[in-house]
């Protein structure tokens, strides 16, 4: 199962970053876990926030070029080496990991995101090893 | 020293009784063999008898950069392929290079021209010159290459590019003059002074042209190498370089007058304006066979002197350029027109149409940033797809212009939408 990822392109300049998270703070769309791709002339700014396709709106509003696409969110237990069992996993799929970020840790468990070169092949195998994922409706609640 | 002194010191009068017979001689000559010419007289009503000297050039129409795109490649040559001996091509507005032929009648007065050019600059027989302007299609190279061949100087055909090599060779060989682009001069005074070469060379002169260049870069030049720098001037349409060159009181730059009959034009009415007004500069090759024009507008602003000079020379001087009448831009030594990008940029469907061009000079080399906005269907999550997608536009905008440029992509809607004049260009250079 697939959660929307919302990429927000912002060129490299001064308080660029701050007016994209102004814009959801006003709109009230929080954000559960981001990840920052820098170049020396432009940044990529992906989130995971609780209404993805809300928070694209609104940005489209302020005349910010966002997109929405879809990710795996894998819950895995938070414990020493669960991280690398997962990609053993993903690995045996023959699915190469496009980029990788965490999004939150709790006492028990911890939830990656992950962007698949074949999301759908990274799928099945999570299905078969009894993997589970988040969907978009699901994290609105976490 | 003066090269040709019968040419380059006649009288006025004598001058314009020779520009006369050589005009008459050009308009029968441009009506019999190119079909263009006939055309345009035809339509006017205008036959070659109607031209009995150099006053009536005011009769005759105008021949512009896009007339020889229109009449791509050869339309405009008066004679046929096997008289042409060789071809140079320059930048067009668009898509299409403006080409030109020469005949051997043609690339020896060619020489001629420059054979003056680098007389004015003190360059003799005994000189060792490094001509490092580019060879090929461009007739800076080759064109240098040929009047300093004419001289009998020790030519060393550099060409662009290899700053390491040329500052070895200039030490080695003990080079005294050189030919390139002022900008690039200053370039490479700077990699001589990096490496301690500054006073093992014996460079006395240099011959810079192909772009615009300020007094005060004159200066630069002249203070950081201990030379003398020359401004030679010229256009692949009615030459090359050679066409006009400045003598050592830089007080203008001297034409070749009895082969390009210069004009300055009100940059409205097109009518000739007075000597000193400033004006756009067009040209006739007085005797030219492969490509003859007449009165090609070469939208560089500048004004004439018709008074004798210092040096003894009595030709007609043009001042230092004061700006274009089109957005031409030249980026080392390379005519660009904002034009090409916009034609480049129609087949990169990844991107909009929205494009700004920033020139600037870093270390006296000519930088182009130019920036686009992705189309809002290929946005992407990857950082990776827009790398390979700036690579894909740096390549389609390297093959348009022929040189290469550093692509920005920028955030949506932030570029100038083209509604009436938008600006997409930003010259940060001060060069006129």
């Amino acid at each position: 199962m697939f959660a929307k990822q919302l990429t927000v392109f912002i060129e490299n300049r001064l308080g660029r970053l701050s007016e994209v998270l102004n814009v959801l703070k006003e709109n009230n769309v929080n954000i559960l876990s981001l990840s920052l791709a820098d170049t020396t002339e432009f940044g990529l700014l992906r989130l995971i926030v609780d209404d993805a396709q809300k928070g694209k709106e609104k940005l489209t509003e302020n005349g910010f070029s966002s997109l929405l696409s879809d990710v795996t969110v894998i819950k895995i237990p938070h414990k020493v080496g669960s991280l690398q069992e997962l990609l053993k996993a993903v690995d045996e799929s023959g699915v190469n990991v496009e980029y990788m970020y965490g999004l939150s840790i709790e006492a028990e468990e911890a939830y990656v995101v992950l962007k698949a070169s074949d999301g759908a092949k990274l799928d099945a195998i999570l299905v078969k090893y009894g993997i589970q994922t988040v969907t978009s409706e699901d994290l609105k609640s976490l | 020293m003066i090269w040709n002194e019968t040419k380059e010191c006649m009288s006025r009068e004598e001058m314009r009784n020779l520009q006369s017979a050589r005009l008459v001689k050009l308009v029968d000559y441009v009506y019999h063999n190119v079909e263009f010419y006939r055309k345009k007289m035809q339509a006017i009503g205008l036959m070659p008898g109607d031209i009995k000297s150099i006053d009536d050039i005011t009769k005759l129409p105008f021949t512009t950069k896009d007339d020889l795109r229109d009449n791509y490649p050869f339309g405009l040559f008066a004679v046929p392929n096997s008289e042409i001996v060789r071809i140079h091509a320059s930048s067009g507005t668009t898509g299409k290079a403006t080409v030109v032929g020469y005949t051997r009648y043609d690339l020896n007065i060619w020489s001629e021209c420059v054979a003056r050019c680098l007389s004015m600059a003190g360059v003799t027989k005994d000189d060792i010159i490094q001509i490092a302007y580019g060879y090929g299609l461009f007739t800076g190279g080759l064109g240098a290459h040929g009047g300093a061949e004419k001289i009998g100087a020790t030519v060393v055909p550099m060409s662009t590019g290899n700053s390491k090599k040329l500052t070895t060779m200039m030490v080695d060989f003990g080079a005294t003059a050189i030919a390139c682009t002022p900008s690039y001069l200053l370039h490479i005074s700077e990699v001589l002074e990096n490496e301690g070469l500054m006073d093992k060379i014996k460079l006395k002169a240099a011959i810079c042209g192909a772009e615009p260049w300020t007094e005060k870069m004159r200066n630069e030049i002249e203070q950081r190498l201990n030379i003398k720098a020359y401004d030679i001037y010229g256009l692949s349409e009615v030459m090359g370089p050679g066409v006009a060159c400045d003598c050592e009181f830089h007080k203008g730059l001297h034409v070749c007058e009895d082969y390009f009959y210069p004009e300055i034009l009100d940059t409205k009415t097109l009518q000739p304006v007075a000597d000193g007004e400033v004006g756009e500069l067009a040209f006739t090759t007085l005797n030219k066979e492969g490509i003859p024009l007449i009165r090609y507008r070469t939208k560089d602003l500048t004004s004439i002197d018709r008074t004798p000079c210092e040096c003894g020379r009595t030709s007609a001087r043009i001042s230092r350029f004061k700006g274009r009448v089109d957005d031409m831009l030249i980026i080392r030594g390379v005519n660009v027109f904002p034009s090409q990008i916009e034609a480049a940029l129609v087949d990169v469907e990844e991107v909009t149409p929205h494009y700004m061009m920033i020139v600037d000079r870093v270390n006296n080399l000519d930088t182009l940033e130019v920036q686009v906005e992705v189309n809002p269907k290929y946005y992407t999550d990857e950082v990776r797809a827009i790398e390979a997608l700036s690579k894909k536009i740096g390549h389609v905008i390297q093959q348009a212009l022929g040189i290469s440029a550093k692509i920005k992509i920028v955030e949506p809607q932030t570029l100038v939408r083209s509604e009436g004049k938008a600006v997409h260009v930003i010259d940060k250079r001060k060069l006129y």
